[in-house]
């Protein structure tokens, strides 16, 4: 193939430079055609699926979307079934998990960042991180169980619940942050140091403030993902059936994606709607913070220039 | 105004760079305590079941009274999920890849990278939803013999999941592609394709390599997807058409009933894990020195 | 004693740093016109494995103006980066020899980063404000050295934008951001930046390569005025410019100090004869 167009490109007169009627399959012009038709067509269907993902879920769900459904407990009756036991445990586990996990992965990579060298001890943490963004979520479940519920007897708490999930996202912080923080220029630290300024006082007046944007909306990806999570949160123990709403750390404890696997995992019908308005909650919840961090994201940028 | 250090000793330095560094090696100790605690419980169940009897049986009911440990079905099942969930998300990530990187607008890159990133944040009991509701029915259109658990629809949905990851570790990866080779290969005389098959895939191939392997990783570890909609039958089989249960729905399974701790079914729980976590952590491990070397290539 | 420095006299913090400047061997001899402010001795520099900087030494005058001269790779900013220690930032790097600023020396184990860097400022080849106001900027030092008196801190920053004669320019707007400045207003308020730390030595970078002509000149004229107060050491390419501003230059070749002298003779009657195909531009 390659042959015959180089020969036929070297052949004086017809017009070397014309497009020659034969050419090889990738040369085609109708083969790009057809290469971009298909890309986008793929692109379509994946765009499609997306809407087709939400709407499906939104539509099941949308009739059992009333007042009651949010100020409910569990219930043998499906139609008399709510979430408020879910609700307000996601909407903790959320806000625990976020106050456990920042400043630790804000501060690792901090450390990564500002204060490492490329000594052995970073190296073996950016080994364990990479590795650890690749461990499977059912996993940390398990160290959840053991470690939180067990040896240290939290039992099965908000607090065994959100120190898991911390765990889960700190990679997926670090990583982020550190991406953000490798942003800021490197004449502000230059700069703070050359005036006597200590590492903390560089980092704390110069660097955070700049790379404050990015971390956020790294993070906010971050925990919105964990709070989707149900597989840790089912290996940990966490009950299926709850009528309270909780009121400590150690309160037992539900989840919006627990009680959406519960009714899902029942065989009626009316249960699959109740999974459905569940999930079409968890995701409404999501998609909020996502536009969030697009928009401090499109914020940034502009400020930036 | 001396420059000596002896009057000026700054505690407060010290203490936040020893904070900091606790919580970087944090994530150490997290991959030590998952380690030791599967190790530990681990070897409790294998104390009790020799290996041999998880390699040459080829029946997984731990949970039955004429108990079997062929770790078999449970391998065949996440195999199969997740070689169906690789056949769509690989080539379509691929094509998603190549197109956003050589031939989309600024525009339409700009407004396809936050969908993917919101596909690929969707929680995966909401593909879990769809292959069970959703996917299923359609297919039994399809397949009416076809049960309402089945290996296709979780593997389908799986793929969804994966392709936002595959597209955008390898777009990465052809981004990285220096443009020498590029304008080398228009130079010789090559029209786009050929440019892109000829010289952009194979300088990306370190790249690519790694982001099947990493995807791969993660349809392994993928569990309520098939926890919902494959079933929960440990059966030795490849028809995609029929229940499995994977390695990770075997681990829900336990999880949600009530094993007494410290029997040998809840160390089998352990025991599984512990295979996920290897299986997981080798194919980490390989994306991750694929994608050192081919980075290190171009530099 | 020189009061153009810029420590107010009313502030008690300032009285006792006088007290301890005064005390100081360098400054008691002050009148003699030749003291060594700084001395390198035998500095050789690696990048890892790489030698970037082959034995050197140097002594540099107090209150002078020292221009480090040579083709880009030669190793002179590496060896201005060692005089406050800024290559301590760089991993891999290792350091031999000594560098004494008024005989102490800075690379031994006691020093302090800190105290050094506020007895040494720098000036950088791409003006780095902080995205913060004027003010802020200039105050930064200040602020983050532990002083909080207001009235004192206006009065650093006034007189310090005045030193680095920007006063005028910004006196009107001290609370806009830093980043609306022009290039050589952005130079010259780091200059401002590092004066209001009242530091002895002043490194600069290239301060002026980015610049346009008119911003160079001020920037010139500028270290002519400082040059009685502070002790200066510029890097710079620009040959005409190191003919302007400096007392003595230094030629650096692949590493190394080829000649070192007054500027005027360094440049009208080079001894070596690779400083006289640079200077007469024959490569470079």
């Amino acid at each position: 193939m390659e042959a015959t167009s180089t020969t036929q490109t070297l052949s004086p007169g017809a017009g070397a430079f014309s497009t020659a009627k034969k050419r090889p399959l990738l040369a085609h012009p109708m083969t790009e055609k057809a290469f971009i038709f298909f890309a986008r067509g793929i692109i379509s269907v994946a765009l499609l699926t997306l809407i087709a993902l939400i709407a499906d879920v939104a539509i099941d769900g949308y009739e059992r979307l009333t007042w009651n459904f949010f100020t409910a407990f569990p219930s043998r009756k499906a139609e008399n079934a709510g979430i408020l036991a879910a609700w307000t445990g996601s909407l903790w586990l959320l806000l625990l998990t976020i106050t456990i996990a920042l400043p630790v992965g804000v501060g690792a990579a901090v450390y990564l960042e500002e204060y490492g060298s490329k000594g052995p001890f970073t190296k073996l943490v950016e080994l364990c991180i990479a590795n650890l963004a690749g461990v499977p979520s059912v996993i940390y479940g398990i160290l959840g169980l053991q470690v939180f519920v067990r040896s240290l007897g939290f039992e099965r708490s908000l607090l065994s619940g959100a120190l898991t999930l911390a765990l889960l996202a700190l990679p997926i912080i670090i990583m982020a942050s550190r991406e953000a923080l490798r942003t800021v220029p490197k004449g502000y630290r230059e700069g703070a140091l050359a005036l006597g300024a200590t590492r903390w006082q560089t980092t704390r007046t110069q660097v955070l403030p700049v790379a404050i944007p990015g971390i956020a909306t790294g993070c906010i990806l971050a925990f919105s993902r964990a709070i989707g999570e149900t597989a840790p949160l089912i290996t940990l123990g966490a009950l299926t059936y709850v009528a309270q709403v909780p009121n400590s750390v150690f309160s037992p404890f539900t989840a919006l994606p627990i009680q959406a696997f519960n009714w899902l995992s029942r065989p009626q019908p009316e249960f699959h709607t109740n999974a459905a308005a569940a999930i079409t909650v968890l995701l409404a919840f999501m998609i909020m913070l996502n536009l969030l961090a697009i928009i401090i994201r499109a914020k940034y940028q502009t400020r930036q220039r | 105004m001396s420059i000596s250090g002896k009057s000026t000793w700054r505690p407060g330095e010290f203490v936040i760079e020893w904070i900091l560094r606790v919580c970087s090696s944090l994530s150490v100790v997290t991959t030590l305590g998952i380690i030791a605690v599967l190790s530990i419980e681990s070897v409790l169940f294998f104390e009790e079941v020799p290996v041999s009897r998880l390699l040459f049986d080829t029946e997984w009911t731990p949970l039955f009274l004429d108990k079997h440990f062929g770790i078999w079905p449970l391998l065949a099942g996440t195999l199969l999920t997740s070689a169906i969930a690789l056949s769509f998300a690989v080539p379509a990530g691929l094509i998603i890849a190549i197109y956003v990187s050589e031939y989309a607008s600024e525009g339409v890159r700009k407004v396809l990278k936050p969908v993917l990133e919101l596909l690929a944040g969707i929680p995966t009991i909401v593909y879990g939803y769809f292959a069970l509701l959703f996917i299923t029915p359609m297919l039994q259109v399809i397949f009416p013999e076809m049960g309402s658990f089945n290996a296709l629809s979780a593997g389908i949905a799986m793929g969804i999941m994966i392709l936002p990851m595959m597209a955008s570790l390898s777009e990465d990866a052809i981004y990285t592609v220096p443009r020498s080779l590029r304008e080398g290969a228009y130079a010789l005389g090559a029209s786009k394709l050929q440019m892109i098959f000829g010289a952009v895939l194979p300088g990306a191939v370190g790249g690519i390599t790694a982001a099947m392997i990493l995807s791969a990783a993660r349809a392994v570890g993928e569990t309520m997807i098939v926890a919902i909609a494959a079933g929960q039958q440990p059966l030795l089989h490849l028809n995609p058409l029929q229940p499995v249960e994977t390695m990770t729905a075997y681990i829900v399974q336990v999880s949600l009933g009530d094993t007494p701790h410290g029997t040998l079914e809840y160390h089998t729980l352990f025991a599984v894990a512990m295979m996920l976590f290897l299986l997981t952590m080798t194919l980490n491990i390989i994306s991750l020195a694929i994608r050192e070397r081919s980075k290190r290539m171009y530099r | 004693m020189s009061n153009a420095k810029i420590l107010p006299t009313e502030s008690t913090q300032s009285n006792q740093e006088q007290k301890e400047t005064m005390s100081d061997g360098g400054r008691a001899v002050s009148q003699r016109p030749k003291e060594n402010k700084i001395t390198i001795s035998n500095v050789e520099l690696f990048y890892g494995a790489y030698k970037a900087l082959h034995g050197i030494s140097l002594t540099i005058p107090a209150r002078e103006v020292t221009a480090f001269i040579g083709p880009s790779g030669c190793g002179k900013s590496t060896l201005l980066r060692s005089i406050n220690r800024m290559n301590d930032l760089i991993d891999g790097v290792t350091l031999t020899g000594s560098i004494y600023i008024d005989n102490e020396d800075i690379y031994a184990p006691h020093i302090d980063l800190i105290e050094l860097r506020k007895k040494v400022g720098m000036v950088f080849q791409k003006s780095n404000p902080f995205p913060k106001s004027i003010f802020d900027n200039v105050a930064y030092g200040p602020r983050i050295h532990g002083l909080r008196d207001k009235d004192y801190i206006d009065e650093t920053v006034r007189k310090s934008l005045m030193r680095a004669d920007l006063w005028r320019e910004v006196k009107d707007r001290l609370h806009t951001s830093a980043l609306d400045l022009s290039g050589g207003q952005q130079q010259r308020l780091c200059i401002a930046r590092a004066l209001a730390v009242n530091p002895d030595v002043l490194l600069m970078d290239e301060p002026a390569s980015a610049l346009d002509p008119r911003s160079t000149s001020k920037i010139e004229d500028l270290i002519g005025e400082l040059r009685n107060d502070y002790t200066i050491v510029i890097v710079t390419h620009n040959m005409q410019q190191a003919a302007r501003v400096s007392d003595t230059t230094a030629f650096f070749y692949e590493g190394r100090v080829i000649e070192h002298g007054v500027t005027k003779e360094l440049f009208t009657k080079p001894v070596e004869k690779q400083t006289e195909d640079y200077i007469t531009g024959r490569f470079g």
